[in-house]
């Protein structure tokens, strides 16, 4: 026999002003099974709850109802607080009767009718309710960080220091990412390399971490606390447990290849190490440039490795693992800044990218940091820089700002002058956006100190005259156009998302924005969490972010993962979907529409151990409770645990009579 | 191939030239040109800097003149083309804007046909077909190949050719045995229209990119608008007055240089209308 308590919460006026909270109680007091009606002030507080455990126990309530705000906040509050006086959680409703109500109204009779109407709705649900407990899942304590990055690295050492064991996935054949590529960093000006790559040295000794680079994820399955993972380690061609890295393959290899960590400007080998800190030490052989593997010829590093570990037989090797959770961190990929013609990038050798400028001023660079211009290998003297090249600009790239470029613009200005001493630097900018610790003193000091001249307004053409590259642009505060005779022109071409992240959202069930952007589950409470249980996102694989943003970002994904690790089990949420196998016909349209992929086929046999028919079967661990497959079955076969058909429909019906009816029952007793 | 021909007011008059030399040419490549039957102006600068409906409706007229006759439109003048091009967009774009004009105006035009610009129509020649019709190779002549501002933009509206970097001009030339130089003004403005009312802009403007063709190597300009013609030709009088810079660079249209290399009668390509004469450029072909 269901007995029913409702408690209506005054919020202190939040509530009270728009609604008579005692007209609502009287109201539902005269629903069937209702047994106790009363309003409080402060429901959540501790003497409302004390109240409800009173009740509880005075009146034998066994289902309860709050009328106050969203569930999104107090619901958990109320569930605690019935638990503790002995009853299941579930059996618990909640009226939103001030977001959805007196918020939104100002007419107080109208708003009474309409919380008594909601009131009501949930007390018709609440008798139908069962008991639900979760169940513990077990999870298995061990990381997968995905990237090699700044924030792979970061994400992985934090999680490795807490006593869990990781796995680094590198797709390159060194971690270090876009940061090796960087000179010195903004605002402080410390180099990239002094600073990462100790980290990369702390990831490759730390126990807790296993990096395999040159290798990818292939495919990802299970849920939160295990996921089956499939990573493909890319022949490398070198044996790892041989190579002592020193260099004699690559010195001796004949073929020359542009180098991708040099942006094209410097040269490979075919055997090659990406760049001299590497991590690990081991090169790889580029198999589509190798003449052993194009022509059958050479063998050269073959022949002269002193320790036999070059293997030209090596095959990929899958290798499948179980991790409890999983931090992307596959970052971003620079936009190609050709789009603008008028530009001429691709088309005259000295117009280049900012990150091509990076490896011109790196000591470990192709010009060990000497910065020449690419096509006479001569000091420039006069440098322009262009901001907002696919950024900010829907006709050529993207209309987002990637965040970073303003900085190191200014970087790159004050740079060239300590490199070349009587160079100038020129900026072309649409707005300085240097909200940062310390980033609009430096963008002061590269003005002030350097001597940068910063020009607000857009570039229309850059042309080669002679040896000179004549940037013609407007400069809008001065409100008139400017021509600069340059010897360098330098692009701050937008970040962008890696040209396989949809591919890569897709095995790990994040959602993209319309940029290909991994998707966070809040923009704001829940920044590093995707939509997917387990698994968490950090650095500018979610947006551009600068080595800051993205570290701190690392940490909190890092926080979150050994959070989840703490717990002994995971409860499963009780409220997932649940097949009537006696009904199902085993159309699997459910297992269709499932976003979460958490319907397989089931085959039901009988006694004799024949197989009788096919039904949907729901992986508890895997459903989120969307209600997309309740909604999809054909049969009604399949319901959602506390939404059954019979409790929505109950409270659907209550709507048409509710507050008239027991409206006029209030008035005629 | 036959096209319903739009020559606009300026190959009528001050271009008539390029209207002479574009006819002889399509001769003998096979392009058949019919003229539009009783067409009107374009409207050209005038109509869309003072009134936007003015400058939908004229060319609209003449495409739905052509539309009568079956034809795709060839425009050879840049705003020309332009103009008819707008036009032509909005008409396959804006299907309720298009009922105001068929109200207002009467004008009824579907947007069945299309509108190329002369030297889109001629550079969707090959290069063997090119060169199958030359008599005589072009060499000795250092090209500079100038398109202007307007002929390929905006590039959504003119789609062809890269308009940052035209090549269309540089291919056919270079298929008749010019030099073709690399120059970065190929899309430079030449101040257009502002020769009658700032003429001194056009002065400037003119000799930057005289000079710059100068500079490049070039012995003459090819052109393919009226109005490009027509300020590089005439403003170097005004050139050498105001800057003391000589340049005597003939400038041609490209179809008076298509038309001497197919070894076509000089009287069919007008030559002599040419302010700047070409005749000691026009000696050096052969000598190299």
């Amino acid at each position: 026999m269901a007995r029913v308590g409702v408690f209506v919460c005054w919020c202190g006026s939040n509530i009270a002003k728009t609604v008579d909270v005692e007209k609502v109680a009287q109201a539902v007091s005269k629903l069937p099974h209702v047994v106790y009606s009363t309003h409080y002030k402060y429901m959540c507080s501790e003497p409302g709850q004390s109240l409800i455990k009173q009740a509880i126990e005075e009146h034998r309530l066994n289902r309860i109802v709050v009328a106050s705000c969203s569930p999104r906040l107090h619901e958990p509050t109320f569930q605690r607080c019935i638990g503790e006086a002995g009853l299941n959680p579930y059996m618990f409703e909640m009226a939103n009767i001030r977001e959805q109500c007196s918020w939104v109204h100002d007419d107080k009779e109208a708003a009474t009718k309409k919380a008594i109407d909601l009131t009501a709705m949930a007390v018709e649900k609440v008798i139908r309710n069962e008991p639900l407990t979760s169940k513990e899942i077990p999870i298995t304590k061990r990381a997968l960080v995905i990237g090699g990055g700044v924030a792979g690295i970061q994400a992985a050492l934090d999680i490795a220091d807490a006593g869990y064991p990781v796995t680094l996935v590198e797709r390159t054949p060194s971690i270090g990412g876009r940061m090796a590529q960087y000179d010195k960093t903004f605002p402080t000006l410390d180099c990239a390399a002094c600073i990462l790559t100790p980290k990369m040295v702390d990831c490759a000794s730390h126990p807790n971490i296993n990096i395999m680079t040159y290798s990818e994820v292939e495919n990802v399955s299970g849920f939160v606390g295990n996921f089956d993972v499939t990573i493909r380690r890319r022949a490398r061609s070198v044996d790892m447990s041989k190579c002592t890295g020193c260099g004699v393959c690559y010195e001796k290899c004949p073929v020359k290849v542009p180098s991708e960590f040099e942006c094209g400007l410097g040269q490979r080998r075919a055997i090659y190490v990406p760049f001299p800190q590497a991590v690990p030490n081991v090169p790889v052989i580029d198999r589509e440039k190798c003449r052993k593997f194009t022509e059958d010829k050479c063998g050269a590093c073959q022949k002269l490795c002193p320790t036999g570990a070059i293997d030209y037989e090596q095959q990929d090797e899958l290798i499948t693992e179980k991790f409890g959770a999983i931090v992307v961190a596959t970052g971003f990929d620079v936009w190609d800044p050709s789009a603008y013609g008028n530009l001429g990038y691709g088309r005259y050798p000295d117009v280049i990218t900012s990150l091509q400028f990076e490896r011109l001023i790196n000591a470990s660079g192709p010009t060990e940091g000497k910065l020449v211009r690419p096509s006479d290998h001569k000091p420039p003297k006069n440098v322009v820089f262009i901001s907002c090249i696919g950024s900010r600009d829907e006709e050529h790239g993207y209309p987002y700002c990637s965040k970073v470029c303003c900085m190191y613009n200014a970087k790159h200005a004050l740079l060239l002058k300590e490199k070349v001493h009587d160079a100038q630097a020129y900026v072309f900018y649409m707005d300085i956006r240097a909200n940062g610790k310390g980033y609009e003193e430096f963008v002061r000091r590269a003005i002030e100190k350097y001597g940068a001249v910063y020009l607000r307004g857009r570039v229309s053409r850059v042309f080669q005259v002679g040896d000179k590259l004549i940037v013609r642009g407007a400069d809008t505060l001065a409100g008139k156009p400017v021509e600069i005779e340059a010897d360098m022109v330098v692009l701050a071409a937008a970040m962008e998302a890696q040209p396989d992240a949809k591919e890569v959202a897709r095995k790990l069930g994040i959602s993209t924005d319309e940029y290909n952007w991994f998707s966070e589950a809040h923009p704001k409470l829940r920044p590093v969490e995707v939509l997917t249980a387990g698994v968490y996102l950090a650095g500018a694989c979610q947006y551009p972010k600068d080595i800051p943003d993205s570290v701190a970002q690392a940490s909190g994904a890092a926080s979150k993962v050994v959070g989840l690790f703490a717990k002994p089990n995971l409860l499963s949420e009780p409220t997932v979907a649940e097949v009537d196998e006696s009904t199902c016909a085993g159309c699997l349209l459910c297992k269709e529409v499932c976003p979460f992929s958490a319907i397989e086929p089931k085959v039901i046999y009988d006694k004799a151990g024949n197989p009788i028919k096919t039904v949907a079967s729901v992986n508890e661990g895997l459903c989120h409770g969307c209600g997309t497959c309740v909604a999809g079955c054909r049969s009604a076969s399949i319901q959602l645990k506390g939404y059954k058909d019979a409790q929505i429909l109950a409270e659907v019906d209550t709507l048409a009579f509710a507050s008239e009816d027991l409206t006029a029952e209030v008035s005629k007793a | 191939m036959k096209y319903a021909y739009y020559p606009g007011c300026s190959l009528h008059s001050t271009a008539n030239e390029y209207d002479l030399s574009t006819q002889a040419v399509c001769k003998t490549l096979g392009i058949e040109l019919e003229e539009i039957p009783d067409w009107n102006c374009c409207g050209a600068t005038s109509a869309h800097s003072l009134n936007h409906e003015l400058a939908i409706a004229l060319p609209l007229r003449n495409l739905a003149k052509a539309e009568e006759m079956g034809l795709d439109i060839v425009a050879p003048c840049a705003a020309c083309f332009s103009r008819l091009k707008h036009a032509d967009m909005v008409a396959k774009t804006d299907p309720e804007r298009m009922h105001t004009f068929s109200e207002k105006f009467g004008i009824h035009y579907s947007g069945k046909i299309n509108v190329y610009s002369l030297l889109q129509v001629i550079s969707q020649y090959s290069e063997e077909e090119i060169k199958s019709h030359v008599k005589r190779g072009l060499s000795g002549l250092k090209i500079a190949a100038y398109y202007g501002c307007l002929l390929l933009r905006p590039p959504k509206v003119a789609a062809f050719d890269d308009p940052e970097n035209p090549v269309s001009m540089d291919r056919i030339l270079a298929a008749l045995g010019a030099e073709v130089v690399d120059w970065p003004y190929k899309n430079e403005c030449c101040g257009a229209s502002l020769s009658i009312s700032k003429s001194d802009i056009v002065v400037k403007l003119t000799r930057d990119i005289l000079s710059m063709a100068k500079r490049a190597g070039a012995n003459c300009i090819s052109t393919a608008c009226p109005l490009c013609q027509g300020n590089l030709d005439m403003r170097q009088p005004d050139i050498q007055r105001n800057y003391g810079e000589n340049y005597e660079m003939p400038i041609f249209y490209f179809t008076q240089l298509m038309g001497l290399a197919f070894g076509l009668w000089e009287g069919n390509l007008g030559l002599k209308k040419l302010m700047v004469s070409p005749d000691a450029v026009l000696s050096e072909i052969g000598t190299e």
